[in-house]
């Protein structure tokens, strides 16, 4: 088991001579598949009454040289998934593969991944340097490769100064940047990380995201990261993966996640959106003619299939929602301003119209910022050409 | 922080509401422990009298008789390694016992610590019932147990396999089990509370490092434990060494500890000063343990700092 993972270790690092020095701009092995999991299931408690289906029939391809998102809220199931990548849990049901190879039934050990668990996990009677040294002596690396990996390390994560010191005499920050370079030093072919960034502060979580997505480049590593912060997923990821009660909701980059959210609860959870209920009223070549109670028809490009007469969803970013003085003609309806929020860059207005509720973001400074409207006064709402998105569920 | 403000400073002095907090467990310390103590040392510089007590005539001799024998006769001193050997026994055993205890512990620790919260208080309390029994009964109860006639020779030979009974009372053996038997629970306690507060994950992050599961219990588990397994040893060890009931019960007064030759010079011989020399002896070997275990786990800490 141990000569599989030392082999895989090997191979990786005769990539860190080469491609790794500089960042990369075309990745070549773009369409390699770094891991993918095949119809996989995950019953905790099987057979029992409390049993409890943690993920269901779950499809997934990582391509390599990734830096791919599991998004969704506390246990949905995301964390199970990184738990059996990573080998520390069984799976129920379907396969997983790590670069072509099936794991799984190995052990952690005997796989060529490393973690950055949430709470970091640093061997507490250990320095700095030892805990980064770990991984490669278990690998049976030589000692004088050993300390210059180790060297590398620190210099990569700027913890040169800290080497000899224990976990508990520093910053979260200063963890986090340790537990990194210790997953990093047996250069893994997959880095798992769960959370890693939700024991800082906001601050300290901001500048990480942006050297957690320098160091995935730099290291040309496919990057597995779990986080329930839509935001921090937005932000770093090439792709993310939506995941919501141990289903798969979409997939896709960052735009598309956002741009063309699929369904009510992606739309939902992926910042914020207006959800209306609409009816199909006809079809015209490539676009949906809609009719909103209380609004003027509407019209939206067809993304999926969709019937006459058929009920669907309607998703509008708040900050697509146009509110103008009463009676202006370009409004497709009338609405009340229930309550103005000031935002700092933004005004939040909560309107209601006929029995939905929406909520309209407005700038400050822009050219719309110029109006402004207090509760209880009636606007005029309209929608930004191509905002409204018609959701598949 | 509360428990300051709730307490009686805002009336009487801090100092003065610290001593009457501290002062009655000073007291008893004082009065039954360090003057205890104190007595011993004196006497252990005095002469004995010839039934018991002492005579107020300063001298050395009680620990010098700990090496060497006076001869009756002219009055020589000559080696005697006799009490050494009571003395390095005692160490022996103790040792021993402590190793057992030890061995026997790590893995019902673990499994304690690793069951569900209401399971695991009926384990501990079923580790500390045969402590609501006093010790001499249970010391006597094994006695019964390990007996020629006992339940264990009396199995054996009726199952053939030993014709002859064992000789499982009356040495080293028994005392080495009357003594694993007292003191358990003072090893499976502490390190039952290093298994509870020892985070599990880090072996996640071990095995995840590529580690087996016997590297990463000798290079993860036993250095995070240490401070547990210290304490554990030590209050296995300490009262070993000092034992009195098993040795005498269990060993039938053949194996000698230091316990027992201490008790003869109080008793029996009446050699008080000499009997107080040697629990001088036994306060320091126990004291240089402790010191040296303790700059141990010491260090240990300020390495963690």
């Amino acid at each position: 088991m141990r000569t599989s993972a030392s082999l895989s270790i090997s191979r990786s690092s005769e990539r860190a001579q080469g491609s790794t020095e500089k960042p990369r701009l075309h990745d070549p092995r773009q369409d390699t598949i770094a891991a993918e999991v095949k119809g996989l299931s995950k019953v905790y408690n099987a057979g029992s009454s409390r049993a409890y289906e943690a993920l269901k029939n779950f499809h997934l391809s990582i391509h390599a040289n990734e830096f791919f998102t599991l998004l969704g809220p506390s246990g949905c199931g995301k964390t199970t998934l990184l738990r059996i990548l990573g080998g520390f849990e069984t799976l129920s049901a379907g396969t997983c593969t790590i670069f072509g190879q099936d794991v799984s039934r190995l052990p952690p050990e005997a796989r060529p991944v490393n973690t950055v668990f949430q709470q970091y996990a640093l061997f507490p009677h250990m320095t700095v340097r030892r805990n980064i040294a770990f991984g490669l002596e278990m690998l049976g690396t030589s000692r004088v490769e050993t300390e210059r990996t180790v060297e590398r390390m620190l210099e990569l994560v700027h913890m040169t100064e800290y080497a000899d010191r224990k976990p508990d005499t520093m910053s979260g920050g200063q963890r986090q940047r340790v537990a990194l370079a210790r997953a990093l030093a047996p250069r893994p072919k997959l880095l798992l990380l769960d959370e890693p960034l939700s024991a800082l502060d906001l601050k300290l979580r901001q500048k990480m995201r942006l050297e957690l997505k320098a160091l995935q480049r730099e290291t040309g590593i496919t990057f597995i990261f779990v986080t329930h912060d839509q935001e921090e997923a937005l932000a770093m990821s090439d792709r993310i993966a939506v995941i919501d009660q141990g289903r798969l909701q979409q997939v896709g980059t960052p735009e598309e996640i956002y741009e063309h959210p699929k369904s009510r609860f992606v739309a939902d959870f992926i910042g914020e959106s207006n959800l209306l209920d609409a009816r199909v009223s006809g079809l015209s070549g490539t676009e949906a003619n809609l009719t909103i109670e209380g609004f003027a028809d509407i019209r939206a490009p067809i993304e999926w299939p969709l019937e006459v007469g058929q009920a669907v969803s309607l998703s509008i970013r708040p900050e697509r929602l146009i509110i103008r003085e009463a009676g202006e003609e370009t409004c497709s309806g009338m609405a009340r301003v229930v309550a103005r929020t000031y935002l700092g860059n933004a005004v939040e207005y909560h309107l209601v119209a006929g029995n939905q509720s929406l909520t309209a973001r407005a700038p400050r400074g822009g050219l719309r910022g110029l109006l402004d409207f207090a509760p209880g006064d009636e606007v005029g709402v309209g929608f930004e050409p191509g905002a409204i998105k018609v959701l598949l569920s | 922080m509360s428990a300051r403000q709730f307490s009686l400073s805002s009336r009487v002095s801090p100092r003065l509401a610290d001593l009457g907090l501290l002062g009655p467990a000073i007291a008893v310390i004082l009065v039954f422990m360090v003057a205890p103590m104190a007595i011993m040392f004196v006497y252990s510089f005095l002469q004995a009298a010839p039934y018991g007590g002492v005579e107020w005539v300063f001298t050395t001799e009680a620990y010098s008789s700990i090496l060497f024998e006076r001869d009756f006769l002219d009055n020589s001193l000559t080696f005697t390694p006799d009490y050494l050997i009571v003395l390095a026994r005692s160490v022996f055993q103790a040792g021993i016992a402590t190793v057992l205890c030890l061995v026997i512990s790590v893995p019902t620790a673990y499994y304690i610590a690793t069951r569900p919260e209401r399971q695991k208080n009926i384990w501990l309390v079923l580790i500390t019932i045969p402590y609501w029994v006093n010790l001499l009964i249970r010391t006597i109860a094994l006695l019964f147990v390990l007996r020629g006639d006992g339940p264990i020779n009396a199995v054996l030979m009726n199952l053939g396999i030993v014709s002859e009974p064992l000789p499982l009372s009356y040495n080293g053996f028994a005392v080495c089990l009357g003594l694993i038997y007292s003191f358990l629970p003072f090893m499976v306690l502490p390190l039952y509370s290093a298994f509870e507060r020892f985070d599990f994950r880090l072996l996640e992050a071990a095995y995840d490092l590529y580690a087996s599961r016997r590297i990463a219990f000798f290079r993860i588990v036993l250095p995070v434990m240490r401070p547990g397994l210290i304490a554990g040893s030590l209050l296995v060890f300490i009262p070993s060494i000092g034992s009195y009931l098993a040795p005498d019960i269990l060993g039938g007064g053949k194996t000698l500890m230091i316990g027992n030759l201490i008790g003869t010079q109080f008793q029996s011989a009446r050699n008080w000063p000499f009997g107080a020399a040697l629990s001088m002896i036994l306060l320091t070997l126990t004291l240089l343990v402790l010191l040296w275990l303790a700059r141990r786990a010491g260090h240990q800490k300020s390495d963690c700092r």
